[in-house]
């Protein structure tokens, strides 16, 4: 079951993230994070290559990948925009936000902008309850949000400014 | 200055409010003076952040709400030595109102010491009680204090902790796992995240407690992976601990070894449960499987395991230092000790918070809490997250222990609060909730699967409007078929935040079926957005933001709405500065 677009480079990485992780079936998760962590999303010829490596059906790790939320499957935009919909946030108008940033780059929720800047998600809590409702662009988060005040945030981005 | 030091709280929510600016910028000011800027975590009174507290000549003052200017006001008195009387949070009345009844066993630590540092926590009495365990206690001892403090398992289920450790020490196998459930899944709770980023060594001692009561050799902290200041500072934690040899082999020179990391989760809800998580902690999708065998027979790779919530094991240490009875004497009904929770929603002070069993629900949500941060008045506080339920104000003397809670048709849960006031309609909250509960359903038992999205239907329907009397029915049926043949709690608990509102709030539900409207103002299909005439003053704000172009008007001229147009997303309520936009 070799695979067919693993071009050598990608084989030869493929190498690297199992050696550097293990290749234990324990390590399936933390493998795929990996690759995650190194491209924003699983590329299928990545994940291809990493299952020949470790000589494991393709389809079992793809069975792991997409029980999970975090995995992607498509590349992501520059900057990804996280919505709090956690309880607190959601009592606090979360859904405001989230309308105002679509409306803002105009791209659904779950969606990336077509010139690739923005992907816009959301998220079950981010753990900063007491600053409801909350928003996190990569690894910033911010609270006590309001429509307006998330705008702002989200031209700033818009214009280079972080 | 010598006798001077300065702590900024470097939690998560410390972090999004601003403080590492705020530390950032005192650092260029004090490093250059020698004075002491240390790094601690989450105080629990995050409303009130960012919070820098100096201690002077032995005396503490607790300030929050601090900004750059304020910043510069706090560096000139740590020169002058006059503190200014503002923005103190903990020596104020205010202050007073929300610590007073608070009790702290597992927070005790939390945005006092520096969690990256070791010796801090050793200062703070850290690792005496290991210490003690391993030289004064038999592992069967350590067991039955554990057993006499009457600590229950703080994850939701409520289990006997001591009872738990004691499956695991009498299960055959010569090696046995331990696990440490991080997952907190709970969406509006934050009482793991806090205490691991806060005081991660006292967990991390509560497991080597629980090791060598059980004899487990090897240890796992499952933690979320939206928690990455958790899992730094618990990796920080294990690495500093092996160094001083209470992590590793032959931990303080005895025959007793444990090992332990952190495993990372990757974004399903599910895997909070015990099964689940040890499948994903194998590397596999996080299916819950039945019961038994008991993870205590045949655990992560059929090992036998012990899993304890966060909370749980934040506890052992003091009860081991102090004994059971130190613990127990905080007792209510058949519930003992302390309980973490994470006051959050519509309430004035919201943070972390951690109180006595026997506490009522009002002197939470009132006097800690000061009420809700509208000034509106209080509807419902819900507990216990998706398996929980909305307990209603007239009930909120009711104390909080396990039973009390239970008998109210919420359950205690790991400790999520969140406050709900009049502008929140309970039957989009009950609709909220089983959204999210059918979108984590793994898939497994039918009626789980299928039965949760047949209520969510018949939710949505009566949320547009389009509901039938008969479909309050229903959905008790449905929510019994669920509950009785579902394989894990995820499909067992998911009817209860719809059947508690149904049960206190039938009204609420009446009112969008019968009269089609929503009470709270909430439901999109059963409100107009209108300007209010008289307090229009024409400034064109809202018909810049409408994304539909739904609003119409001249500058200075009264504003229109087009029902037809407007999809009721809210922003031009938000956006008008005199109020003059209104929900009917
Ligand atoms: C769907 C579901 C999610 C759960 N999520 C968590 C969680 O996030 N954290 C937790 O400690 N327990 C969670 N639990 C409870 C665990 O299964 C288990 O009872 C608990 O970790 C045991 O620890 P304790 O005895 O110390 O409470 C969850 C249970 C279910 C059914
Ligand atoms: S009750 Fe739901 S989440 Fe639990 S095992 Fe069954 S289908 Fe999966
Ligand atoms: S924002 Fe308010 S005041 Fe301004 S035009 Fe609209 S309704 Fe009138
Ligand atoms: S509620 Fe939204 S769509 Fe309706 S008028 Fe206001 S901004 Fe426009
Ligand atoms: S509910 Fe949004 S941060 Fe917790
Ligand atoms: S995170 Fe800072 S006080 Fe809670």
């Amino acid at each position: 079951m070799a695979c067919k677009d693993c071009s050598n480079a990608v084989l030869e990485e493929a190498r690297q993230i199992v050696k550097q992780v293990g290749s234990e079936p324990e390590k399936v998760i933390p493998l795929l994070q990996e690759i995650q962590n190194r491209h924003s999303y699983l590329p299928d010829n990545l994940v291809e290559a990493v299952a020949e490596v470790m000589e494991v059906p393709a389809a079992d790790i793809y069975g792991v990948a997409t029980f999970y939320s975090q995995f992607r499957f498509t590349p992501m935009g520059k900057h990804l925009i996280k919505v709090c919909k956690g309880t607190a946030c959601h009592v606090s108008g979360a859904d405001l936000l989230t309308a105002s940033i679509s409306d803002e780059l105009g791209v659904e929720e779950g969606g990336t902008t077509e010139d690739m800047l923005f992907t816009l998600e959301t998220v079950a809590c981010l753990g900063c309850c007491s600053l409801a409702p909350v928003v996190m662009i990569d690894d910033k988060v911010y609270g006590k949000l309001t429509s307006s005040k998330v705008r702002k945030i989200v031209k700033e981005y818009k214009n280079g400014k972080h | 200055m010598e006798n001077t030091r300065v702590f900024v709280g470097l939690g998560s929510c410390g972090i999004a409010a601003g403080a590492q600016d705020i530390y950032d910028y005192m650092e260029t000011e004090l490093k250059p003076a020698g004075t002491d800027l240390e790094v601690t975590s989450c105080v629990g009174m995050c409303y009130a952040e960012p919070i820098v507290e100096i201690e002077y000549e032995g005396e503490r003052r607790r300030y929050g709400y601090v900004d750059k200017k304020f910043a510069d006001e706090l560096l000139e008195s740590v020169k002058t030595g006059t503190f200014p009387e503002k923005n103190l949070i903990a020596q104020s009345d205010e202050g007073k109102e929300y610590l007073d009844r608070q009790v702290k066993i597992v927070l005790k630590n939390c945005g006092i010491i520096n969690p990256e540092s070791i010796d801090e926590y050793l200062e703070a009495d850290g690792y005496k009680a290991l210490t003690k365990c391993v030289e004064e206690y038999k592992p069967e001892e350590v067991v039955s204090i554990v057993k006499d403090s009457g600590l229950k398992g703080r994850g939701g289920a409520g289990f006997l902790t001591g009872l738990k450790w004691s499956f695991l020490a009498g299960a055959k196998g010569d090696y046995k796992y331990l696990v440490c459930n991080a997952d907190e899944g709970d969406p509006g709770a934050f009482m793991d995240r806090s205490v691991l980023e806060g005081d991660p060594h006292k967990v991390i001692e509560g497991m080597l407690i629980a090791a060598y009561a059980t004899g487990a050799k090897e240890g796992v902290i499952y933690c979320r992976a939206e928690y990455p200041l958790a899992i730094k500072r618990l990796n920080i934690a294990i690495k500093a601990g092996e160094e001083k040899n209470f992590i590793g082999d032959n931990i303080l020179g005895t025959d007793f070894s444990f090992h332990l990391h952190v495993k990372e989760g990757a974004g399903a809800f599910v895997c909070g449960e015990e099964t689940a998580l040890m499948a994903s902690i194998e590397g596999k999708r996080g299916m819950p499987r039945l019961r038994p065998p008991f993870p205590a027979n045949s655990g992560i790779n059929k090992s036998p395991t012990n899993i304890n919530n966060v909370e749980t094991y934040g506890n052992v240490p003091f009860i081991i230092l102090n004994g059971a009875e130190s613990f127990n004497k905080y007792a209510f009904k058949n519930s003992y000790g302390t309980k973490v929770f994470a006051l959050a929603g519509k309430i004035k002070r919201g943070g972390l918070i951690e109180v006595p069993m026997g506490l009522t629900i009002r002197e939470i949500v009132t006097e800690i809490g000061g009420g809700t941060s509208s000034g509106r008045p209080v509807k419902a506080v819900q507990m216990g997250g998706p398996a929980g339920g909305c307990i209603p104000e007239r009930l909120f003397d009711t104390p909080i222990d396990y039973d009390s809670i239970n008998e109210t048709g919420a359950i205690m849960g790991s400790g999520g609060m969140v406050v709900m006031d009049d502008s929140t309609c309970m039957v989009d909250v009950a609709r909220y909730f089983l959204a999210f509960t059918q979108n984590e359903s793994c898939g497994k038992c039918t009626f789980c699967r299928i039965g949760t999205k047949r209520m969510l239907e018949i939710l949505t329907r009566i949320t547009d409007g389009k509901g039938e009397m008969e479909d309050l029915d229903k959905l008790v049926e449905l929510a019994e078929h669920i509950s009785k043949t579902s394989l894990c709690g995820l499909g067992q608990l998911a009817p209860n935040p719809v059947l508690t509102t149904i049960k206190y709030f039938r009204e609420e539900y009446e009112a969008h079926i019968k009269d089609h409207k929503c009470p709270a103002g909430v439901c999109k299909s059963l409100i107009t957005i209108q300007v209010i005439p008289d307090k229009c003053t024409g400034c064109t704000l809202c018909a810049r933001v409408c994304p539909v172009s739904a609003i119409e008007g001249e500058r200075k001229g009264i504003h229109v709405i087009d029902p037809e147009t407007c999809t009721r997303c809210g922003l031009c309520i938000e956006a008008c500065n005199f109020d003059a936009i209104e929900v009917v």
